[in-house]
This record gives structure tokens, sequence and C-alpha cells, in this order.
């Protein structure tokens, strides 16, 4: 039986926008207890085509033609009011960021019985024992003690269980779920998408599914649809599209996503050590004004590890691991409470931070985030040539420098005179990058430098990165949670939990054979991983 | 119990701000040309070096300035806040007296400026772009700009003075003597033009900030998750979106409830109020330092007060806050 049934949908955008349709001609049909992907890149119309179903487009997006149909039922042209009933009741929503996807004042078990009471549905005692119930199928432990909590007491993994639980309280035919695990650590992810799918099996409820990520679709698709610039440009059977695609776009896409099969080991034998780290220890909070004892979190402890010239170390970890603090502790950004740094043959450890600043140009860094990590106010030119500046080479040199790091990264000399925001993620952060080349470092740390990009455009730039470590003898430090890139880029990947590195072993040799039971968890957890995708 | 240990531990960093306070009043007091002896027998006519000496022993100001610091700071905590040798009265005596009037004029302009300010703002916000919204924006940020006194003036000339409405200054009919309930209404009449007054100013202050939080919030992920429910829009304002735009402005309601003993000089000397704020004006200008320096006191004892409670309100409100941290 068909719930879903979109036929022809064009949804247009407001007049000055960069093109006409949101969405143009799309027709999709989703089954009941199948999944439907919709695959796509930022910008595509995929967000867009779940709020249409959902009727919560923004207010300047418009439908212009076409129908959407839930269980026989047009949507299109139904009033406000009619439309607040069938939300909820008839389809359920989840969205990307659990963190703030829950009203954060309200406890949780308020948040659930909002829907009965919205929809008038059982009476009191009955909403309370279905309240109990949803927490406990969703998986979530001591249903009565989540739901006293209050979103800020749950990790995200338990929040996403919870928006599972609001969306499907009712039992809806639909569930639209809006990159429901994007936001969240891989073991979570998976968990999160097996919840999703044994609940669809169980109640027989259609899912309408949007991601970017060809891996999730491996994992849970039943159909595809890959959108492009509004258009759908191919849709099918998802082991069909993903093994045999036929447009162009969709095997670019597939083409992008990194493989698991780590590539051939770069010879690095007689090359120097170029950044040696032991024994680093960070401990965070655990002190408070009147002794009251706040919460400790080490997020380092005895980290040690070594990397060449040349060479790319993965330092690999689920959020709260402690790798981003590693990252920053190296740099000194932050102070670790102990531990032994050299870069080169500088000892960084223990130098005064006044003394520090003249070495800090043989330690780089690249940031997560290519909008926020940019001046907005600065021209680009001044953004990359500040660094130098600082370091006491002329102005006239710095900018002439910066021209030519420009170039070098691929976006041109004249791009000098430009704002960050004339450029798109992957530029900005390609401009990053020219930044932190702009002293010469010895040692680049990138911290989660892809993780914000669409995934041809993170191809590219792990592309710039590798062909700049190639010609500049670069040792990098290159920060991630993703398994799939870091089997891409890393020489040696060390693994971290709860701040320790517990595994730390070539690529090739940690995906083919690894040791610790965490690193095997990891390993399982990336989605597709089993599932065979076309070859690049 | 986390949250009797985090009064507890305000409670004793409250009394060393407040000795910190007192110290600093004493000497600003001291700073200042003339000592009341000075003053005192200038008044009295008669200036010889012997009277002087005589006054300045008699107040035991010819002592080391340690030692009447020391005194002042342990009579302060025995509660005995000195002797107005110009009223011939406690100055603790004085202040409780005209205590009652300020926290009635303060705390209903207090009530008056929040519920309206909060009122305002959500109207506005619903309404944001429409003619509404701009009569109230445009009148919150009339009230913003304009000084105190004009309004205080203005007020009495039109709603006194013109229309007759409001009895035009006072805490009451001098000599009517009412009593129970008429002189409840009497009192209340005299209260509404100095109160609106007082509290225009944060009622414009809160309707900006409700409104501009209102907007932030109404974009929040939570509240499209609300509307993804089915949660009919009357409830997503109130539960989702009210509830949390409200939480800026309980900051901001510390800030004036800290002013509710010493920031209404300008109010009760326009409108003859008897309250604290011309008790200090009269003060002033009349050196009468230990009564100024009682009043400095109280007031700032209340600052602290009010900031741990909107730090306490602040906690229910805001299930985030661990209080204590």
């Amino acid at each position: 039986m068909t719930v879903l049934a979109i036929d022809n949908l064009s949804l247009a955008l407001p007049k000055l926008a960069d093109r006409t349709y949101a969405v143009e001609g799309l027709s999709l049909d989703i089954d009941a207890g199948e999944t439907l992907c919709v695959v796509g890149e930022s910008g595509s119309g995929k967000s867009m085509t779940a709020h249409a179903v959902i009727g919560l487009l923004p207010s300047a997006v418009k439908p212009a033609g076409g129908s959407i149909k839930l269980a026989g039922r047009e949507l299109i042209g139904l009033s406000d009011g009619e439309m607040r009933k069938l939300r909820g009741r008839d389809v359920g929503m989840i969205f990307q960021e659990p963190m703030t996807s829950l009203n954060p004042v309200m406890r949780i078990s308020d948040q659930i019985l909002e829907t009965f009471e919205s929809h008038r549905m059982f009476n009191a005692q009955q909403r309370m024992r279905r309240t109990f119930e949803l927490l406990e199928e969703v998986g979530l432990p001591d249903p009565k003690y989540i739901a006293r909590a209050f979103p800020h007491e749950l990790s995200g993994g338990q929040r996403q269980r919870v928006m599972i639980a609001v969306a499907l309280a009712l039992e809806p035919k639909l569930l639209i779920a809006d990159e429901p695990t994007t936001a969240l650590d891989v073991t979570t992810q998976a968990q999160i998408l097996k919840l999703i799918d044994e609940l669809r099996r169980k109640h027989g409820t259609a899912v309408l599914f949007i991601t970017h990520d060809f891996g999730v679709v491996a994992e849970i698709a039943d159909d595809v649809a890959v959108l492009q610039n509004g258009l759908c440009v191919e849709s099918g059977r998802a082991e069909e599209v993903l093994q045999k695609p036929t447009h162009d776009y969709t095997k670019r896409l597939l083409a992008a996503v990194p493989s698991l099969t780590p590539p051939p080991p770069k010879d690095l034998s007689g090359e120097p050590d170029a950044l040696i780290v032991r024994n680093l220890h960070k401990t965070y909070g655990g002190r408070g004004f009147f002794g009251g004892g706040s919460r400790k979190v080490v997020a380092a402890k005895d980290v040690a590890f070594t990397i060449k010239r040349g060479e790319t170390l993965g330092l690999v970890g689920e959020s709260g691991s402690g790798k981003s603090t590693v990252g920053r502790c190296i740099l000194r950004l932050i102070e670790p409470d102990d531990g032994f740094i050299k870069v080169g043959d500088t000892e960084f450890h223990g130098v005064p931070v006044r003394q520090l600043r003249p070495l800090r140009k043989r330690i780089q860094m690249v940031f997560q985030d290519p909008y926020a990590s940019l001046n907005p106010r600065r021209t680009v030119g001044r953004i990359i040539a500040e660094g130098p500046e600082a370091q006491d080479v002329p102005r006239a040199d710095a900018e002439k420098r910066a021209r030519e790091l420009l170039d070098l990264v691929g976006l041109g000399a004249s791009s000098a005179h430009r704002y960050p925001h004339e450029f798109s993620g992957g530029q900005r952060q390609r401009i990053g990058i020219a930044r932190a080349l702009a002293l010469d470092p010895d040692v680049l740390v990138a911290d989660e430098p892809v993780s914000a990009l669409d995934v041809s455009v993170q191809a590219q730039i792990l592309d710039l990165i590798q062909d700049l470590q190639k010609r500049l003898g670069l040792a990098i430090l290159f920060v991630t949670h993703d398994l799939r890139v870091a089997a891409q880029v890393c020489d040696r990947i060390a693994v971290m939990q709860r701040g320790e590195i517990v595994e730390l072993e070539p690529t090739a040799q940690l995906f083919a054979n690894p040791k610790h039971p965490y690193t095997r968890s990891l390993l399982a957890a990336v989605p597709g991983a089993h599932v065979k995708v076309a070859a690049a | 119990m986390p949250l009797l240990r985090f009064i507890a531990g305000r409670l004793v960093k409250g009394v060393i701000v407040l000795i910190a306070i007192a110290t600093m009043n004493f000497f600003l007091i001291r700073a200042a040309p003339g000592d009341p002896a000075s003053v005192l027998a200038g008044e009295a006519g008669a200036a010889d070096e012997e009277f002087l000496r005589q006054l300045r022993q008699q107040f035991g100001l010819d002592q080391p300035i340690t030692t009447q610091l020391w005194i002042y700071l342990t009579d302060i905590i025995t509660l005995d806040l000195g002797f107005s040798y110009r009223q011939g009265r406690p100055v603790l005596d004085l202040i409780l007296e005209r205590l009652p009037a300020t926290l009635l004029l303060t705390g209903a302009a207090f009530i008056f400026s929040l519920t309206l300010g909060i009122i305002f703002g959500i109207l506005a916000a619903r309404r944001a772009g429409k003619w509404s919204d701009s009569v109230i924006t445009t009148g919150a940020l009339f009230f913003y700009a304009t000084p105190l006194f004009w309004i205080a003036l203005m007020s009495q000339i039109i709603f006194a003075l013109w229309l007759g409405w409001l009895p035009n200054t006072g805490f009451r009919t001098i000599g009517a003597g009412y009593t129970g309930l008429r002189y409840a209404l009497d009192v209340g009449l005299h209260l509404i033009l100095p109160a609106t007054t007082l509290g225009l100013f944060f009622t414009a202050l809160y309707t900006r900030m409700m409104r501009a939080s209102m907007l932030e919030i109404a974009g929040s992920d939570f509240v499209k998750t609300a509307r993804a429910k089915g949660v009919p829009e009357g409830r997503i304002v109130r539960r989702h979106i009210a509830r949390n735009a409200i939480l800026p402005v309980v900051t901001l309601a510390g800030l004036q409830a800290g002013q509710i003993v010493g920031g209404a000089v300008l109010t009760e000397t326009v409108f003859g109020w008897p309250g604290i704020g011309r008790l200090m004006f009269e003060a002033l200008s009349q050196r009468d330092y230990q009564v100024l320096l009682g009043v400095f006191f109280v007031s700032s004892a209340m600052v602290v007060l009010f900031n741990l409670i909107t730090d306490v309100v602040y906690r229910v409100a805001d299930p985030r806050i661990e209080v204590g941290r």
C-alpha cells in the first residue's frame, strides 16, 4: 500500500534566490514498511522536500504545483488547522540536531505527553502508561528516571531516542527523518539506524529518510532518490542505484565516498621525527569555590606518539574521547597538565608563553568549521598575512606570500581582496589551509578539517592536503571521527577512548586486524561497511 | 541538598561583600571636606576651637580613624546603625519607618513593569512587522529614552492638574483620617503616578528584551519539533517560546530588584513620597552622615539579597543551571 505519493512536486523559492525552484518536478512513492532515502548534497532540496510533506516549509517557500498524497489524502492546499491535526498523528518527524530539538526547560515525559494532549488522545492515566512504553520501546534504560529528566541530562544518542519516541507516539503512517544521525557518533549512529529500522518493521511505518551519506543509504534504504539542485537525477531500488548507478552525478557522489580499504603505504623510512609527544596529560574540572567537587573529565592520559616528516597520523575517536584536546594541547592552545612535546628539534613543553610566540610558526592548525574560523570582517589576504606579520615578516612580503599561497591551494591570487562570505565552505577550508601554511610549519594539526563539508568537496580538500604534504614534507596530525576518511589519508591511526590511546597501528593493519575491542566496535559501526558499493 | 549549600555559600560571600561595602562607604564619607562637628558648630553659630574640640570628643571623632571604623563595623553587626543627631533618633528607626513606603512604591513598579513588559514583548513578537508591533516598539523606545523626571512632571501636570484624576503628591490625603479599606484605596490612588513613572523605563526594557528573545526562540529547533508534533499554536507560544524567552528577562529583573530600596530617590522627591530615597536626599543635604551610611548599608544589603533571590529563581526557571558550580 502506498503511504506517501509525491507527484510532480515543485517548490518555488523567493524571487531573489539563486534558482527558481527548491525542488522541481519531483515524484516519489513510499509503501508501508519501506524506507526511501533521499540523498543529495547541501542545497539539493532534500530537506525542503521533507518539510513540504509535513507542512513546515519556511514561509518564503511555496508549493508551486504537483501533489503530495498521504494515504490517498491530498496535503497541498490543506488549511493550517487541518495540517496541524495531521502532524504528529499521521506524520512524525525527527531532526538532525538532538541537542537542540528538545525544549530545554521541559521534562522528557511532558514533551511526550504533549503529543497526546495536542491530539486529545487517551486519558491521563493511559497517556502516562504509553509514555513509559514508548521510552522502553526506543531502548532507553530506566524509563521512570528518563521521564523525569530534563534534556540536558541525557546524551545525544539518548535525546535522539526520545525524539523517535515523540515522533512515533501516535503510530503515524509516515516517519520523516531529516539527517537524524549526522550529529551523532558512529557507534550511536549505528544504534539509532538499527532502532529506526526495527520500529519500521514492527509498526509497518513508511520512512522518508533524508541523508547525505551513502554509507547510511547502504545500511537502511529500500529505495533511493538522488537529488541535485532540486532535480531528481536518479531513483530506484537501493542495491541497483548503489551498484549500477546510471547518472553521472550519482557516480560522482559514490566515487567520492572514501573507501574503507586503505591505499598502499608510503615509504617513510629515513625520514626524521617531526613531532614527538610523550606522557601528555590533561584533566578538566575538579576545582570549585567552597570545595564543591565538580566533575573531573580526563581528556588526555599518558598520550604518546611520534609523527615523521611527511607522515599523517590519524587520531580517531568519538566525541568526548579527548582527540581535539590532544591536538590543542600540542599547539599549547590548551595548557597540558604534564607532558613532553618536541617539534623537530625544539622542545615545546615548559616554554613560557612569551617565549613560545616565535616558536609557534613551526606547528599550525586547520579548524573544523570553515564558517566560524575565518574573521568575516577581514579580507582573505589579510587573514593569511596576519600570521607572518605577527612573526615580524614585512607586510609587503607577507601579502605577496599570501597571494602565492592562494594560488597553491587552488583559489587564485586575485581572491586576496575578497571577504570570507564570498566563498563556499570548501573554498573557505582552502583559505584555512593557506593560513596555516603561511608560516611554513613543519607540523600541521588538522582538527576534523572535512567534517563540515559535502562528500564531493571533502574529496577535493583531502586531495589538496595530501598533495601539499607531498610537496612540503608536512607532518600531519589528522583528528577525525570518520574512519572512512582516516582510512584514505592516514599512514597510521591512533584510536582514542576516554583520553587514552587504546591502539596505534599502521592503517592497513588496524583495518585488517583490529586488536582492541573498542576499535572493533568502531569499525563495525561504520555505516555501509559490509555493503558493496559501486567501485570508484 | 545542593540548593541549600549554594544559598549558604552565597550568604557567606554576601556578608564579606557587605563588610567591604561598609568599609568603603565609611572612607568615602570621610573623604568629603569638613566633619559633622564643623557643620554642627557652623549651624550653632559658635565656632571657636574649644567648642569644636568638645563636639569631636563627644562624638568620638577625635579617635584614630581605624578605631572609628572598627566601632562602626562592630555596631553594624549588631544592627546598630548609629544615631542621627540632627533628627535626634536612631538611624535604624528612621530607616524602618521609611522602608514600607519605599518597598510599596518600588515593589509596585517592579510588578507593573515586569507584567506589562512581558505581555507587550509577547504581543510585539507575535505580530512582528505589523503595525501593532510598530506601536509597541516605538512606545518602548520613547519611554526607554525619556528622562524619568520629565515623565514624572508631565504625568503630574496631565493626570493631577489638568484631568484631576489622581492626587499630585504625597502618600495619603492629609487630614482625611481614612481607615481600613478606604485608607488602602487612598494610598493606592497616590501610588499610581509614582509607581508608573518609576516602572516605565523597565517596562520598556523588558518589552524590548522579551520581543527580541521571543523572536530568537521562535526559530529554535525545539519549536519546530513542537510544530511537528501537532501542538496548537497558542500552546507553542506559551509553553515553548515564551517559557524559554523569559530567561534573559529574569536576569534583567534581578537588576531592577537590586534597586528596589535605593533606586527611587528622584521619583520619591518629585512625588513627595516619604520613603528611603527622600530620607537619603535630605540626609545628603544636611550632611547627616550616620543616616547616609545607614541608607547605603541597607540598600547594599538589599542588592546582595535580591541577587541571591534572582539566582535561585533562575535555577527554578532554567533546569540547566546547576547552582553552586
